[in-house]
């Protein structure tokens, strides 16, 4: 008999697959069913942010970090700021700190509320996307009261933040997620123990501790392999230092473990949120150096030096002293760093963007390896991709 | 035992069924679009407008520092001196295709001027309609005056 030898078929999975998350271009080798290799295409999104901010006052880039991972807008903003404070050498007072890590928080929750359902959805769950979208709505109007964006929010600015937060807005939070804990409940009861979400998710996409390490994976994915990571704990920032909460980790670093990681990750924020909120104390929300902050408009409008300010910011900006420096945040995806290179202008000289899912798309090729073709959705989904930060 | 017993009458789907059978009889959250609206903040950063004084005069006086902090650099502005002295634009473009509605124009504006509106359905049927002029922005302004006015007066003591 003669033997045929048969050539793995090439595949295209996006850029428009809606299990692509985005713009994604998968070239996938197939022997079957079984992928062999799958290679990421990227730059489809790409807008050229870092070059952007190079010619931008430091005020003018706040904005352009919204639109990086678009659905964690704050946590980017946060470590832009945070970045250009360690330059400036300010400290921020207390409530803008408080305010701040409120607002990462509620970030961190309307990421996972997205990415949970998503990724169920991609293993074929609709109702959990139904649910977590109405939830999302409630927490987004809460960006939007502060900031008057709902997603492109351009609330944390140097210094501190935009503007303080309405009045009741404490009440508000405190009572919403009062009731908040008892959505993950009903949201784990319909996936956690479900066997179809099991049979899709458990040993699928094992990722080892030394390979997450190796692949420079970080967030969710790293402490799904076991390693208790979380920036927020082992180099605290704003008003970290002054909240308890857990880091949950997973075991075997499976889709499963990374899917009840984000479960828990949202019940600690709840819980953060929650202490922020016991501790808040009126005050300022910017330092008080109108070099750096623009003046109160009455202040603006009667004073003469104030006026001055308000010009000068909002026309040149303010030097930042000559250095350079690294802030990494713990975005809802990750390690999100900033890399600020100062020339002593008003402008950055270099804007370095460390995005998380960068770095775990990259893992995807040796995640989705042996496994079935169907399987690359769900690895993709667990891995939490945003091409507005991976592209940049 | 127990547990085979709860796989074989598919235990755990039938929870999540039931859970999701009583949401049905759970308040409904959909709302009527285009009849009812969600809330929105005094903050609201939407649609632009050039506002006037009581008196029917264009607050806007070409300070341009609008144009300046843009970062999209959306905004274009000409200006001259006018016949009675003061300082007023010629010409006040905005490039909404452009901009990414941050709100610094609004923040810039040491007369509260140019403002970013609650309007948020202004879409159009052709790219060329969203390039606005001076004359669209002032009727803009026209058209929003009160709430605009409400919304300015609600969140200045943040501001």
């Amino acid at each position: 008999m003669k033997e045929i030898e048969i050539n793995s078929t090439t595949l295209n999975f996006g850029p428009q697959h809606p299990a692509a998350h985005g713009v994604l271009r998968l070239i996938v080798e197939l022997d079957g069913e079984v992928v062999e290799r799958a290679e990421p295409h990227i730059g489809l999104l790409h807008r050229g942010t870092e070059k952007l901010i190079e010619y931008k006052t430091y005020l003018q880039a706040v904005p352009y970090f919204d639109r990086l991972d678009y659905v964690s807008p704050m946590c980017q903003e946060h470590a832009f700021a945070l970045a250009t404070e360690k330059l400036l050498k300010i400290d921020v007072p207390l409530r803008a700190k408080f305010i701040r890590v409120i607002f990462s928080e509620i970030t961190r929750i309307l990421n996972h509320l997205l990415n949970v359902p998503a990724y169920a959805a991609d293993i074929g769950a609709v109702t959990p996307f139904l649910w977590c979208f109405e939830e999302r709505e409630k927490l987004l109007e809460y960006h939007e009261a502060v900031s008057g964006a709902r997603f492109h929010s351009a609330y944390f600015r140097p210094g501190g933040v935009h503007q303080d937060m309405p009045n009741g807005m404490e009440e508000k939070l405190y009572n919403h997620f009062n009731t908040f804990p008892k959505f993950i409940d009903d949201l784990e009861e319909l996936l956690t123990n479900n066997r179809i979400l099991r049979q899709r998710s458990v040993d699928i996409g094992i990722l080892s501790k030394d390979e997450a390490i190796e692949w420079g994976c970080t967030g969710p994915v790293l402490r799904s392999t076991g390693i208790p990571w979380d920036l927020r704990r082992s180099q605290p920032y704003d008003s970290y230092d002054k909240v308890e909460f857990d880091v949950p980790v997973g075991k075997k670093g499976d889709c499963f473990d990374r899917y009840l990681v984000r479960i828990e990750e949202m019940r600690q924020s709840v819980k953060i949120i929650k202490q922020c909120l016991d501790q808040i104390q009126p005050g300022d929300i910017a330092i008080d150096d109108n070099k750096i902050t623009p003046p109160k408009r009455k202040d603006m409008k009667k004073s003469m030096e104030s006026l001055i300010h308000h010009f000068k910011l909002f026309t040149e900006g303010y030097r930042v002293p000559a250095g350079e420096t690294y802030f990494p945040v713990e975005a809802p995806k990750g390690e999100f760093g900033v890399y600020l290179v100062s020339d002593g202008s008003n402008k950055p000289y270099r804007c370095k963007i460390r995005a998380p899912g960068f770095a775990h798309l990259q893992a995807l090729n040796h995640l989705s390896k042996g496994h079935m073709m169907a399987d690359i959705a769900a690895i993709l989904g667990s891995l939490d991709i945003v091409f507005g930060e991976v592209d940049r | 035992m127990i547990k085979t017993l709860k796989s074989f009458i598919l235990y755990e789907l039938l929870r999540g069924m039931i859970l999701t059978f009583k949401y049905i009889f759970k308040k409904k959250v959909t709302i009527n679009y285009p009849h009812e609206k969600g809330p929105l903040s005094p903050r609201f950063r939407g649609e632009h407008a050039l506002r006037r004084y009581p008196n029917g005069e264009e607050r806007c006086i070409a300070c341009k520092l609008c144009e300046a902090v843009c970062p999209a650099q959306a905004i274009t502005i000409e200006s001259e001196t006018r016949d009675d002295g003061t300082r007023r634009t010629t010409r006040y473009d905005i490039d909404m295709v452009k901009c990414i509605y941050c709100g610094l124009c609004q923040e810039s504006c040491p007369v509260d001027a140019i403002v970013e509106g609650p309007n948020f359905e202004f879409s159009t049927e052709t790219r060329e309609e969203l390039l606005y002029n001076k004359e669209k922005l002032l009727e803009n302004g026209d058209k929003w005056e009160y709430e605009i006015a409400q919304n300015i007066k609600t969140d200045s003591p943040y501001r």
